[in-house]
């Protein structure tokens, strides 16, 4: 007979963030979370890639996630000992060189503005910049993908100007439609499915970007750089 | 072939999931109770991973235009043949013409249909699972609809059935040392507290020690509940990371979401803890309405059940395979 009673469980697995250690903390019993310590940027990113590529070597993981200078590992069976897998994890990200995905370079033509960019007025608000000015600092950036998830084949862009910055929405648009160009805290992306999304949209894209047939069926992979070409500006 | 005669609105094709390409963000999907989908398939002889229908919307029924063995797993009760009600977790035999009819379960939220052979239906990235936001995979990527014709794979050995049928011993009676029983009408689902559960503070408590109820808000993507609001103490804006089924998330109004088969890829919403994998398929099993509290669990403990449930499943391998071969030596 297994007790399960409402006990206090060990945390000895939570691992506390501070500036020189990463952090650990699990999701479930075979999920484990790592991340990265200081600042949002491409060094911590490349040192995630890193990671990602040593655990892919380990046999008993499942599937490895790489997310915002995270990633979430998950292992094929629960872990008797969940300290093991996690001193297994810190050390490997001790060891983690960093390294650069030699990406290739995707433009995405985008209708700033207009009927999709629902969000546009408020960000200019909170910003205090001309619809003009969010435009042109949106398109002149350039993106490196860090990760993909969320939905098939969308991907988390970083690079995008601090000026622009605006938090995911408290409420989330029940039906935001695929293709809108969208910010969401820190970083930008492009909806690839219609439905509740709480970023930020600014314009829209048409470019097919998701294809469950084909052999890769994401057009993004992480390391690739992303253009936004103003295909059209309606303010 | 078999025929759609009568469906709902959320019914679908679901094998064991899509797992692996969570990293281009597509949910695996699969089975909400996917013990049920296993012992199903075991009990016609399929690979465990067999395409089955997974219906949660009653009353549903289909016409089979062929000889084959079936068995509906999940339900506690109600489906007929032309009319009789079955045993659920039987596999029985079906004659050409016949009409499979599933009414609402007394108490349980899904059913599957286990057809020898398995459906014959692409596989889309590894898997036959319908992915309803991809809309992709299963039935062309949607749920079932009235007319809808499936084919059914090649079943090499049509099982050689006793008349009666052949049953099985249902997980929440063979495996109930591992599987407590509600309490006082409240279903206890085995957690680990998650990322930020510290941030929640004194509201921490109050997620463990209160009974939740299930919103009608809820389906195969997530199940919202509902409650006394739970808030961190510090509002975040986090890093998009991973997610899994079972991951309990707190949005701003504080109310927990749990992600299930269809759970978003990657998230930012504050963890307050994770349901352990072995528990999800009573959390898939429990409807709309329905109470449960959550119990703070360890990898220790999720690991012995894991073997209980992995030993049971086992057993129900090889004495299937065992009696069938008994019933082919005396035919």
């Amino acid at each position: 007979m297994i007790v399960t009673t409402n006990r206090h469980a060990s945390q000895r697995e939570i691992v506390p963030a501070t500036k020189s250690l990463a952090r650990v903390s699990s999701i479930g019993a075979r999920s484990f979370l790592l991340e990265a310590p200081g600042d949002f940027d491409l060094i911590a990113q490349r040192r995630i890639w890193a990671l990602s590529q040593t655990v892919k070597g380990w046999p008993d993981l499942a599937e490895n996630i790489p997310g915002m200078t995270n990633l979430l590992v998950i292992f094929k069976e629960t872990p008797e000992d969940p300290d093991a897998v996690v001193a297994r994890l810190l050390e490997a990200w001790e060891n983690a060189r960093s390294i650069d995905l030699k990406g290739k370079t995707i433009e995405i033509p985008v209708h700033y503005g207009g009927e999709y960019a629902t969000d546009l007025p408020a960000l200019c608000d909170l910003s205090g910049l001309s619809d003009r000015e969010v435009v042109r600092i949106h398109h002149e950036a350039t993106y490196r993908v860090f990760a993909l998830g969320s939905a098939p084949g969308f991907g988390y862009l970083h690079g995008l100007d601090p000026r622009i910055y605006m938090p995911r929405k408290t409420v989330p648009s029940l039906k935001m439609p695929k293709g809108c160009v969208t910010i969401g805290g820190m970083q930008t992306g492009v909806a690839m499915l219609t439905g509740p999304n709480g970023w930020n949209s600014i314009g829209f894209a048409a470019l097919e970007m998701f294809d469950p047939t084909s052999p890769t069926p994401a057009m993004m992979a992480p390391g690739d750089t992303v253009r936004f070409l103003p295909a059209g500006i309606e303010l | 072939m078999i025929e759609i005669i009568e469906s709902g609105p959320f019914n679908t094709v679901q094998d064991l999931g899509r797992p692996g390409y969570r990293d281009i963000g597509v949910s695996a999907s699969g089975a909400m109770d996917p013990l049920a989908v296993r012992i199903g398939n075991i009990l016609v002889g399929n690979d465990e991973n067999a395409a089955a229908i997974e219906v949660q919307t009653f009353p549903f029924s289909l016409r089979f235009e062929q000889r084959v063995v079936f068995a509906v797993t999940g339900a506690d009760g109600n489906p007929h043949l032309n009319g009789s009600e079955l045993l659920p977790w039987c596999a029985y035999l079906a004659e050409p013409g016949q009409v499979l009819e599933l009414k609402q379960p007394p108490r349980l939220a899904r059913a599957y249909i286990s057809i020898g052979g398995g459906l014959d239906i692409p596989v889309v990235m590894g898997s036959r699972s319908t992915s309803l936001r991809g809309g992709f995979g299963g039935n062309a990527g949607r749920p079932l609809a009235k007319g809808d014709r499936i084919a059914v794979g090649e079943d090499a050995e049509i099982a050689m059935l006793p008349a009666s049928g052949l049953a099985v011993v249902e997980p929440a009676v063979a495996l109930r040392d591992v599987f407590p029983a509600p309490v006082g009408g409240a279903l206890p689902i085995r957690a680990l507290p998650a990322g930020e559960h510290d941030l929640f503070a004194g509201d921490g408590e109050g997620f463990w020690s209160q009974t939740w109820r299930i919103s009608s808000r809820s389906d195969r993507t997530g199940y919202r509940l509902s409650g006394e609001p739970i808030k961190p103490t510090a509002s975040i804006e986090m890093r998009s990371h991973g997610v899994v089924p079972g991951v309990i998330q707190v949005p701003p109004g504080g109310e927990p979401i749990v992600q299930m088969s269809d759970a978003n890829t990657a998230g930012g919403y504050p963890k307050i803890a994770g349901v352990i994998e072995c528990d999800l398929w009573r959390l898939g099993q429990a409807h709309i309405g329905a109470r449960l509290k959550f119990v703070r669990s360890t990898h220790a403990e999720a690991h012995k059940v894991e073997q209980a449930v992995a030993g049971y499943v086992e057993d129900v391998r090889q004495t299937s395979r065992m009696v069938k071969r008994a019933l082919r030596v005396m035919a």
